[in-house]
């Protein structure tokens, strides 16, 4: 189960401050700290706080500067896919690009560059009319992104379908239809490719965020989920990740499991 | 019609452990043990590499051992030397390793002192230049008094010491941190307590490349199938990147295998079960070659001639 940790996100003050002010430091903190609560990948995103004819260079720096401290690979998050280039560029080792929905136009974009930067993609099982309700719709976005990568060549297991979260408290008939499409996607192709969620999105604007991401979580990994885009440094939604591992007979049990879960 | 081989690829490999140290180290060995490095299931050379040959280690123990004649009278005379019956195994039965065991320092037996079983541990390192794997005796208290001298007094070689346990881990693998020895963590026939025990040790500080794992062996007919079942799920954790099962493992196969029955009943006893002497050679070779089959990088073994035989399967495995 990959943790991808979501925190370098222009979003937060913090971050939104640092691209502004091309300020590494909040950038190479957050970086140091997710890698120590145990994530496997950083999912870099420049978020509103920079226009657009500025995002191109600061994806480039944002790279840079999370690559002078940390080892991890990276997860490049936008709509601008010439950002996502130029973080291509500058990444060290083979990243992921976040992300593409099943439209073509898109796909024409994504596909190409991904084979061409070794880079995995994170494909969305919607399209320019929304996220339908129905597991069936969903498995049919994912099929059509199975498809693409079959047709340009990217290995199936660095095709991340994420079959894309709603609030709870808002939209909670699409959290079992996620569920179910989960199962459903690992049966387009063999070998199957991989899952993601970005599961934050479920607690939206609940009090209780920790307790809802944590069950979901449990829920999603036993439904076949591969990834998720999530709080690294939340110690009990960390735990439940390697607890997952060990009752799914994925890593063998040792009392101190918890521990070695987060070392690299 | 051609068949193309469908190959498993792995994401990690068993790790290398380096046994003893030359001068230029800070040891006297002629040469080091490299054991461990396999990158993929043990043997299936088409599928990854086994970087090093599994190795045979043969007991001497520093009191005479009340082994069955069969082997004894092979080993001869020397038997009361613990130097001299160590050089017969190296030059006359090809050993790659000597593992000493320390009996006597028993305290209901002949109780010998740390400071005594130092002296014993020099005299064979004089006497070989292959690495030594040095074990005490069963009493923990005393065990951890004589393995701390002898680490001590040995410093620098780069001996494999044992055994930390679950229960009794910490002032041997103090000795072994601070003496710059490798440590054999052995747990009962229980993965979950063997990988606990290497958490905890590599916790302590020593690294995961000083130690060597012994899960337990059972001879043939007392359970090598569960032991089988362990090692394999060892060796596929290792396969998998979990560093807490990556070390090459060892086996107690001449203990074992000459516990059973099987292998020191005399033929008077048991008219179908045939001669002893072959008997007793092929229970050791097969105990030997079952844990081959699945992941032993170090066997200690008694039997000469089942030490032959082995090394024979290993040439023969080992060959593209």
């Amino acid at each position: 189960m990959l943790i991808f940790g979501e925190r370098i996100n222009g979003m937060f003050t913090d971050i939104g401050d640092a691209l502004r002010n091309k300020d590494p430091k909040p950038l190479q903190y957050w970086a140091v700290k997710q890698e120590e609560g145990g994530a496997h990948y950083l999912d870099v995103n420049s978020g509103p706080a920079i226009p657009t004819e500025e995002r191109v260079a600061a994806y480039e720096w944002m790279v840079n500067v999370i690559q002078e401290v940390s080892e991890l690979p990276l997860v490049l998050d936008s709509t601008n896919y010439n950002a996502i280039e130029a973080g291509l560029k500058v990444c060290k080792r083979p990243a992921i690009i976040n992300s593409c929905p099943a439209e073509q136009v898109k796909i024409e974009r994504v596909f190409p560059m991904a084979i061409q930067y070794n880079a995995g993609i994170i494909g969305l099982t919607m399209d320019k009319k929304g996220i339908p309700k129905d597991a069936e719709n969903r498995v049919a976005f994912a099929m059509e992104l199975v498809a693409a990568a079959d047709e340009y060549g990217l290995p199936m297991e660095d095709l991340f379908i994420d079959p894309l979260i709603l609030p709870v408290n808002v939209a909670q008939e699409h959290a079992p239809e996620v569920l179910e499409s989960l199962r459903q996607v690992k049966m387009l192709a063999n070998p199957a490719p991989r899952t993601v969620l970005g599961l934050s999105n479920v607690s939206q604007k609940s009090p209780d965020r920790n307790l809802i991401n944590r069950t979901y979580l449990a829920m999603a990994i036993a439904s076949g989920l591969d990834a998720a885009i999530m709080d690294a440094n939340d110690d009990d939604l960390v735990d439940v990740a390697a607890t997952c591992q060990i009752l799914l007979n994925r890593s063998i049990y040792a009392d101190s499991y918890l521990k070695v879960f987060r070392t690299r | 019609m051609s068949v193309t081989l469908v190959k498993e690829r792995y994401s990690s490999k068993v790790g290398e452990v380096v046994l003893g140290a030359t001068p230029e180290q800070g040891g006297t060995r002629t040469a080091t043990v490299t054991v461990g490095g396999d990158s993929a299931l043990p043997f299936l050379q088409f599928e990854g590499q086994m970087l090093n040959r599994p190795v045979i280690a043969m007991e001497v123990t520093d009191i005479i051992p009340t082994w069955n004649d069969t082997i004894t009278k092979q080993i001869g005379d020397v038997i009361n030397d613990p130097a001299a019956w160590a050089q017969k195994c190296v030059d006359e039965f090809g050993a790659d390793l000597i593992y000493l065991k320390f009996d006597g320092a028993d305290p209901e037996g002949e109780n010998r002192s740390p400071e005594d079983c130092a002296r014993i541990v020099k005299e064979v390192l004089a006497a070989v230049g292959v690495p030594l794997v040095v074990v005490g005796c069963d009493d923990t208290v005393k065990n951890n008094e004589v393995m701390t001298a002898i680490a001590e007094a040995a410093a620098g070689e780069n001996l494999l010491i044992g055994i930390a346990e679950q229960d009794n881990y910490k002032s041997i693998a103090a000795a072994a941190m601070v003496h710059k020895h490798t440590l054999i963590a052995c747990s009962p026939l229980d993965i979950n307590i063997c990988k606990q025990l290497n958490i905890l040790i590599n916790e302590m500080g020593l690294p995961l490349n000083k130690i060597i794992i012994d899960p337990t062996v059972a001879g043939l007919g007392f359970g090598i199938e569960y032991v089988y079942s362990i090692m394999e799920r060892a060796r596929l954790g290792a396969l998998a990147n979990d560093k807490m099962l990556s070390m090459p493992i060892i086996c107690t196969v001449g203990y074992e295998a000459n516990r059973c029955k099987e292998a020191y009943s005399t033929i008077e006893e048991f008219p179908g079960w045939g001669d002893l002497e072959d008997r007793g050679v092929l229970w050791e070779a097969v105990t030997a070659s079952g844990v081959l089959q699945v992941g032993a990088s170090i066997l200690v073994m008694r039997n000469p001639k089942a030490v032959g035989l082995v090394q024979k399967n290993i040439a023969d495995l080992m060959s593209k």
